[in-house]
């Protein structure tokens, strides 16, 4: 595996390699594995080579670098890049440009980070495979016949290939940590409003967080030192500072009070291996000074239900405004509300559509509060149940997915099966919980027993606690690690 | 149409009554939109007032404009509202290519300002509710003579998408086009008194839609209403409701129903028309914007919304009439003119000689008409209000005749020079002294022989044209100058 993105920085401001040639490493083997993975829907070579120029120039001239000097950093293509297209793996976006850069593009920019490609995903993020692209699916480094899970497939599989450091994601019911899971590597979705949502392309603008893809613990906890904190563009960025992660990372769990979800660990669905693995995690960290016990938080168990109501109402309005008549795609009519349908038949697909009319439907008259508003009041039942599952414990733990990457093409013609995907994860969505994916050892598919796939465990935390969180995952990293593949 | 007889006031046939309640959307004076940093301004090249956020492009994000907030809150004061700890936005979903995002964000089931009143003629009208929402943007409809039906392509321009709207609905109190231009007016006087909206109906700045229905006098059930737009001016409002009105009236008069539907006022055929060819039932899905968090002003923005509130038109209005003696007609004019009443009133306190009467009767005159003419507001007036004062102590003094009066503002007006001093360059001071006026009312009489006769020997009318004609002489030989009063009494002394 290529260094870490410590590593690199550290080196880049120290001088003692050069950002060009952590770029030209990179590209080099992007083109090695890139056309069996199919992560990226853009590379920019050119854009990553002119940018690594100018970091090497500001660290001959003495001048300071960012944190991530001479990082690659690979961004799901559902993040605003100025003059670069930005498609949501959508038909309806292809060829878009957006005129400006997102906040978390901006600040990556300024800590010297090489924004190295656009990467693939469920279209506009609604998937847990990244089958759902209009661009053709990703696949599982680690087992090519298998899915990367989604929707930030293609960020996972960068990461876990080796094509890049860090990426970047968006999680609007797990889609940072599911595929961080099925890909083995560590993904994270921050507090709602740690993270500006300012030039994310929204899916379901309540739900919908930015967040760090890595290798590893500290290379995420990097990450997000520096996309978090206010933004005033964005109305629902938290005002007051968030605490940075990296420096409190080796402080240990001694005495931490850790939870193990009983509806999310044990319920149907999940596989054994990934049951035991979530065992196994909470023992390593009961063997690390922790206090692990088991909590029930019951109404997660309606999160799938509520978040399937939640979500696609909001993409329903979010995703209106592709219309054909500013930007994208346009398919023409006889008139505006034929260019319109035509525009948006032609330029969607079957999964957004979907949600489109799912959405419609839960907000429509005389349907709003048998639908929508249930789904709000079982958000706030689970806010509440996890309010008090942390009066007796400091964080959570449970599956990240109820199962290992399946194959390709197993689940698309069941969209309840592929909705499973995100049962886990789902929960800290609805409360605006910070939560992330640890890997921790592999497991055997059960349809095929001989590939060795890998598990992640989901550590859960009430809001802002992400330095504890981030302690807690260094510590089970530590213990996958120790174990090695004995696991 | 004919059927119906009996007009009384306002328009409506006896034995019917109409009943009204309007939906007033104010443009608020905010130097930037509701939800981004573009100008808020009029007549601005298209497309040019743009950005990400009013666009609604993709992963764009609104944030609301605190000033907006505060101007809602004048309104709110300004009326009786009472003013929630929070209010909420909303999303509005339907397809429109003017509309950005094609959903509008509006206030809907929390709005910022609940439940306050205006008073009209003595009476309390109601307004159910005042909410902040963003304007959409212009379409214009090329080829086919401008309609959508037969355009050939339409062109947007979005600079008044995202534009600061304040929508006040009035409950349905008002009872004839006169009472609902009365309300507008008066809504329009405070809005501009506040300092909220500049409010021209002509620029788009305030716009009025009209709910109208009928029921027979006496009755309390409401009728169906039908709801109309297009209505740019006080004048279309009272027209548009008078013929609405009546044309409900003469389909249920003939047993048909009224359909509750959008109408659309055409100035020129003075009809309303129907806008939708087919039925059609909107859903438009509202849910909270998530986008945006609650809004709940601050106790601070509060309280500096009461302590700068100006005072409001009919209590200044009240005043004026009572202090200075003047019409209600005239306080109406001059209160109703955007700084013309702090003009008069710097103009009263600068007073020497004359009456405020004076000031308030220049000032509704010949300072209004100059206003209008030249598109000053009076802060900017060359002549200062002590300038004013100083012309209606030389008429009050006697030192000027009103016409000489008339002719000295006007440059005065236009030229910022003071009064006195036009009056000294010109050499215009009116002569008063009675000897002197009274040699040259002696030469007159002795030089026009003939039309003393005729006077002498007249009846009223003949001797009144006689004494005009002897006056102009006096006056000519006066250079204008003379004291028109005393010339008069001069006259009717000598010629008995």
């Amino acid at each position: 595996m290529s260094a870490t993105a410590f590593a690199i920085a550290a080196d880049v401001r120290a001088g003692a390699r050069s950002a060009r040639d952590v770029v030209e490493e990179h590209l080099a083997e992007i083109s090695e594995r890139e056309p069996e993975i199919h992560a990226f829907n853009l590379v920019l070579a050119d854009e990553a080579r002119s940018a690594a120029d100018s970091v090497d120039s500001a660290v001959a001239a003495g001048d300071s670098v960012g944190p991530l000097a001479g990082v690659p950093v690979a961004l799901k293509d559902n993040l605003c890049t100025r003059g670069i297209p930005t498609t949501c793996s959508s038909r309806i976006l292809e060829g878009w440009r957006p005129p400006y850069d997102a906040t978390v593009v901006e600040r990556l920019r300024s800590a010297g980070a090489i924004i190295i490609g656009k990467t693939n995903l469920d279209e506009f993020a609604m998937g847990s495979s990244t089958e759902n692209s209009a661009f053709g699916v990703t696949r599982n480094p680690r087992d090519v016949a298998r899915v990367p899970g989604g929707s930030s497939g293609g960020s996972a599989a960068a990461v876990a290939a080796g094509l890049a450091p860090l990426a970047l994601g968006s999680d609007t019911g797990g889609s940072i940590r599911q595929p961080a899971a099925l890909c083995g590597v560590v993904g994270m979705k921050p507090t709602y409003g740690a993270v500006s949502r300012y030039g994310l392309v929204a899916f379901a603008s309540s739900l919908d967080q930015i967040g760090p893809l890595a290798s590893n613990v500290s290379d995420a906890a990097l990450l997000f030192d520096v996309i978090r904190g206010h933004d005033p563009r964005d109305s629902t960025s938290i005002a007051g500072r968030i605490e940075p992660v990296t420096a409190t990372l080796g402080q240990g769990v001694s005495g931490v009070r850790v939870g193990i979800v009983e509806e999310l660990t044990d319920a149907e669905g999940i596989a054994d291996d990934v049951r035991s693995a979530v065992e196994r995690a909470g023992a390593a960290l009961a063997a690390a000074g922790a206090d692990v016990d088991r909590v029930s938080v019951p109404s997660t168990t309606y999160g799938l239900s509520a978040y399937y109501i939640i979500a696609p109402a909001e993409a329903s309005s979010n995703l209106a405004r592709y219309d054909g008549v500013r930007y994208g795609l346009r398919v023409d009519g006889d008139d505006v509300a034929t260019m319109n349908a035509n525009t948006r038949d032609a330029g969607f697909g079957a999964e957004v559509k979907r949600r489109i009319m799912l959405g419609t439907y839960a907000l429509s008259a005389g349907y709003y509060d048998a639908y929508y508003g249930q789904a709000q009041r079982v958000r706030t039942l689970i806010i509440r149940d996890f309010a008090s599952a942390y009066e007796r414990f400091d964080v959570l733990l449970s599956p990240t997915a109820p199962t290992v990457a399946f194959e390709i093409g197993a689940k698309v013609s069941d969209p309840l099966a592929m909705y499973m995907s995100d049962v886990c994860t789902i929960p800290s969505n609805l409360a605006g919980h910070p939560a992330m994916s640890v890997p921790f050892g592999t497991a055997r598919a059960a349809e095929s027993p001989g590939s060795e796939l890998p598990v992640g465990v989901q550590l859960l935390a009430p809001s802002l606690r992400e330095s504890l969180m981030f302690r807690v995952a260094r510590v089970v990293e530590a213990a996958a690690q120790a174990a090695g593949g004995t696991l | 149409m004919s059927a119906v007889s009996g007009n009384v006031g306002g328009g409506t046939p006896s034995g019917w009554e109409v009943v009204i309640g309007l939906e007033v959307h104010a443009e608020l004076a905010t130097a930037t939109k509701l939800f981004c940093a573009c100008p808020n301004e009029f007549g601005a090249e298209p497309n040019t007032n743009v950005c990400p956020v009013c666009l609604g492009l993709p992963g764009s994000l609104p944030v609301l404009n605190a000033r907006a907030v505060e101007l809602a809150l004048r309104v709110g004061e300004a009326f009786g509202f009472s003013v929630p700890v929070k209010s909420v936005f909303h999303r509005k979903n339907y397809f429109y290519p003017d509309m950005p995002k094609d959903y509008q964000t509006t206030q809907y089931d929390e709005p910022i300002c609940l439940t306050g009143k205006l008073e009209i003629e003595g009476r309390h009208v109601g307004i159910v509710r005042a909410h902040l929402e963003e304007d959409t943007g212009k379409t214009v409809h090329v080829g086919g003579g401008g309609r959508i039906h037969d355009a050939t392509h339409s062109l947007v321009d979005y600079n008044r998408a995202g534009v600061p709207l304040l929508e006040i609905v009035s409950e349905p109190d008002l009872r004839s086009a006169e009472e609902a231009r009365a309300y507008v007016n008066e809504l329009r006087a405070t809005l501009l008194a506040i300092g909220v909206s500049d409010v021209k109906m002509e620029e788009g700045s305030l716009r009025v839609d009209a709910n109208v229905s009928v029921r027979p006098a006496g009755s309390v059930e409401l009728g169906t209403r039908a709801e109309i737009k297009n209505l740019n001016s006080l004048r279309s409002l009272g027209r548009a409701i008078d013929y609405e009105a009546r044309r409900q009236i003469a389909l249920v008069e003939v047993g048909e129903r009224v359909v509750q539907e959008t109408r659309h006022w055409n100035e020129e055929d003075g009809r309303t028309h129907g806008m939708r060819s087919k039925e059609e039932a909107y859903d438009y899905r509202y849910f909270p914007e998530p986008d945006l968090v609650p809004v709940a002003p601050t106790d601070e923005m509060r309280s500096l919304v009461r302590e700068t509130m100006p005072e409001l038109p009919a209590a200044r209005r009240a005043r004026l009439v009572d202090t200075w003696g003047i019409a209600e007609r005239d306080a109406r004019v001059l209160v109703g003119t955007p700084g013309l009443p702090e003009y008069a009133e710097a103009a009263v306190a600068a007073l020497a000689t004359g009456t405020a009467k004076d000031v308030a009767n220049w000032a509704t005159g010949d300072v209004l008409a100059y206003l209008n003419e030249s598109g000053l507001s009076p802060e900017v007036l060359p002549l200062a209000p002590d300038g004013l004062a100083e012309l209606v102590g030389l008429v009050a003094g006697g030192a000027l005749s009103r016409n000489q009066a008339k002719e000295v503002l006007g440059e005065a007006l236009r030229d910022g020079h003071r009064p006195a001093q036009i009056v000294a360059e010109r050499g215009l001071t009116q002569v008063s002294d009675e000897g002197e006026l009274g040699a040259v009312v002696d030469a007159v009489i002795a030089a026009n022989g003939e039309a003393v006769a005729e006077y002498r020997s007249g009846d009223d009318k003949a001797r009144k044209k006689k004494r005009g004609y002897l006056m102009g002489e006096a006056m000519r030989a006066l250079k204008g100058q003379g004291n028109p009063q005393l010339l008069t009494k001069l006259f009717d002394e000598r010629l008995g």
